[in-house]
């Protein structure tokens, strides 16, 4: 027997014949099962239509209203109404919303429920952010989740992998974002279609979780099922912290067969920006320099992190976000929102001009909170630019880390960060 | 559930993404007549003026791709969309769409080569896809997606195995 990938090894670990080849179909027990306001109602209907009464097990359930939250309007309100009533209904205690919650994917790791080799299932695409805590996260749509709540199991595929080799530290304003933009620029927007992404090599072990994070979130942007980093020291401690139960990190076997290899040199990327309408047209942010902006928007389930607030505060610092340009700073979820608020980070961001808002997936997706009007543009450190992705269609998105989208706030335009970081702060 | 579909075909590009078949604004609603009103809003507006009940749809690479909004799914069979013929789809699209008994037929030569406009004939029994002389063959399903699609949906599916 050849040797396995870390996403064959979790796989099989949740079969009941702990079995998982690649391109076989197989079932797979997931340990949480995760919905939100937008995809939770269709799922809860489809529940009661499928003739259930009672979902699988009610603890390994996470309900959370990040998407229309607070509420914008009636027909929002219901759906989170629709929500809460379900986990009501069913003893659901992982029910979140404003004020204790977040983004679903962050606050999913916050919550301690994602550490080496856990399997999500999530009724969101980006719910392949769980890998990178060592875990799969897999996206699916509201029915298949609904099957989920009911059997506590469904079937799929089991991906080929592709390994992405990162070597090399990163310089100055190169961040997670730079990486995950680089990898998709390379392989195209379904360049990891029917396959997982599994990030590992030397450069692993200098990528703080929050940049990780940032990386296994726009895997789908890849057209990837799923991704995972290799477990390592830093992934350990990081669990105990989150209070996840110890469990030994899944590291693949020397020889795992891929269907394909990548190398990523850290030390060789610069900031990156992709450019719309697709995640897959990132450039070196020096080549978009002078590109204008109205709105500059940091927040989401990729980088809403401390790691982003640290670097917006960086750059805003004793600035200014320039006249005619907005800046909507929206922290991941409301533990971030306190903790930049105890750093001091959030009054650097609003004397500079920053709006900041309550966690929410909010402008994103082009749901509220920030919708871009006809012929306007955006940076944002969001996963996705389609065309109307964050409003109206004619309206455009560019996206990028978060120090370069603040050095856009201050500069009005798109620019390297290093230049404004160089220029002269005001007097206090 | 019938296993054949009949229509006029719609040609869209490649990465036809769900934001654009189903704008994020709009995702707050569930009941189909509601989301069907605004399917393809975000590429072609004038779509939905133009669709007919039992319309297939030939598209290109990675259909679907993006958020995995089931409404996308919805909005389509709400507009009329019996069938989609794909160069590629993005795995989370061809699922929701199984699951809602939407068959997504991958075949990239019939794909890129239906007529626009013109009536064209796909049949699961065979995976045949035609329009006037022209005949193609798509990817065969797998089991458990043929007996998803045969059951006429997840939900069908997940009721017959209840109460077994």
């Amino acid at each position: 027997m050849t040797g396995q990938t870390i996403t064959q090894k979790i796989l099989a670990a949740h079969t009941e014949d702990g079995r998982a080849e690649p391109g076989s179909i197989v079932t797979i027990r997931p340990d949480v099962v995760l919905l939100n306001d937008v995809s939770g109602p269709l799922a809860f209907e489809q529940f009661e239509a499928m003739g259930a009464t009672r979902p699988f097990d009610p603890a390994r359930i996470v309900l959370v209203a990040d998407h229309f939250a607070p509420a914008p309007d009636v027909t929002a309100a219901g759906a989170i109404a629709m929500t809460r009533a379900f986990a009501q209904r069913h003893g659901i205690e992982h029910f979140y919303e404003p004020g204790r919650g977040g983004i679903e994917h962050t606050l999913l790791a916050e919550l301690g429920m994602v550490g080496h080799g856990t399997i999500v299932f999530g009724a969101d695409s980006h719910t392949c952010t769980a890998g990178a805590f060592n875990a799969l996260g897999i996206g699916f749509g509201s029915t298949d989740l609904a099957g989920a709540l009911v059997m506590g199991q469904l079937w799929m595929r089991v991906p080929d992998s592709i390994r992405v080799e990162l070597v090399g530290t990163p310089g100055p304003y190169v961040s997670g974002k730079d990486i995950i933009l680089e990898l998709i620029r390379r392989i195209g927007s379904d360049g990891a279609a029917d396959a997982a992404l599994e990030f590992g090599g030397p450069g692993v072990a200098g990528l703080p979780m929050d940049a990780r994070m940032a990386v296994a979130n726009m895997a789908v942007e890849g057209g990837a099922d799923t991704c995972v980093f290799e477990g390592d020291t830093l992934s350990t401690t990081d669990m105990a912290l989150r209070g996840v139960p110890t469990a030994p990190a899944v590291l693949a076997d020397a020889d795992a067969v891929y269907r394909e290899r990548i190398v990523i040199d850290l030390s060789a990327l610069s900031p990156m920006v992709a450019r719309p309408p697709s995640p897959a047209s990132g450039v070196p942010v020096g080549q978009l320099r002078g590109q204008r902006v109205d709105q500059v928007y940091v927040g989401n389930c990729s980088n809403g992190t401390m790691t982003d607030l640290r670097q917006v505060a960086d750059i805003l610092r004793g600035r200014q976000v320039a006249p005619g340009v907005r800046m909507v700073v929206v922290p991941a979820t409301q533990k971030i929102w306190r903790q930049a608020l105890a750093e001091g980070l959030l009054d650097v961001m609003a004397a500079a001009g920053a709006a900041i808002s309550t966690p929410t997936c909010g402008a994103c997706f082009g749901g509220h909170m920030g919708i871009l009007a006809a012929g306007e543009t955006a940076i944002a450190t969001t996963n996705r630019n389609y065309r109307g992705r964050m409003g109206h269609p004619d309206s455009q998105v560019f996206l990028a880390n978060a120090w370069v989208a603040a050095a856009a706030a201050v500069a009005g335009e798109i620019v390297p960060p290093d230049e404004i970081a160089q220029t002269a702060k005001a007097a206090a | 559930m019938s296993l054949t579909f009949q229509g006029r075909v719609h040609r869209f590009g490649d990465e036809v993404n769900t934001d654009v078949i189903l704008p994020g604004r709009y995702l707050a609603l569930r009941k189909p007549e509601e989301l069907g009103k605004h399917c393809m809003e975000g590429i072609d507006p004038d779509f939905i003026h133009r669709v007919q009940p039992g319309d297939i749809l030939a598209v290109g690479r990675n259909f679907g791709c993006g958020s995995s909004r089931e409404h996308a799914v919805i909005a389509l069979k709400a507009a009329g969309v019996s069938a989609i013929v794909a160069v590629s789809a993005a795995r989370i699209f061809f699922r929701n769409a199984v699951n809602l008994g939407l068959p997504v037929i991958l075949c990239p030569e019939a794909a890129t080569s239906l007529r626009e406009g013109e009536e064209a004939r796909v049949a699961l029994e065979d995976m045949s896809v035609t329009q006037g002389d022209a005949a193609w063959r798509g990817l065969a399903l797998g089991d458990e997606v043929r007996a998803i699609l045969a059951a006429g949906g997840l939900v069908p599916r997940v009721r017959q195995a209840l109460a077994a």
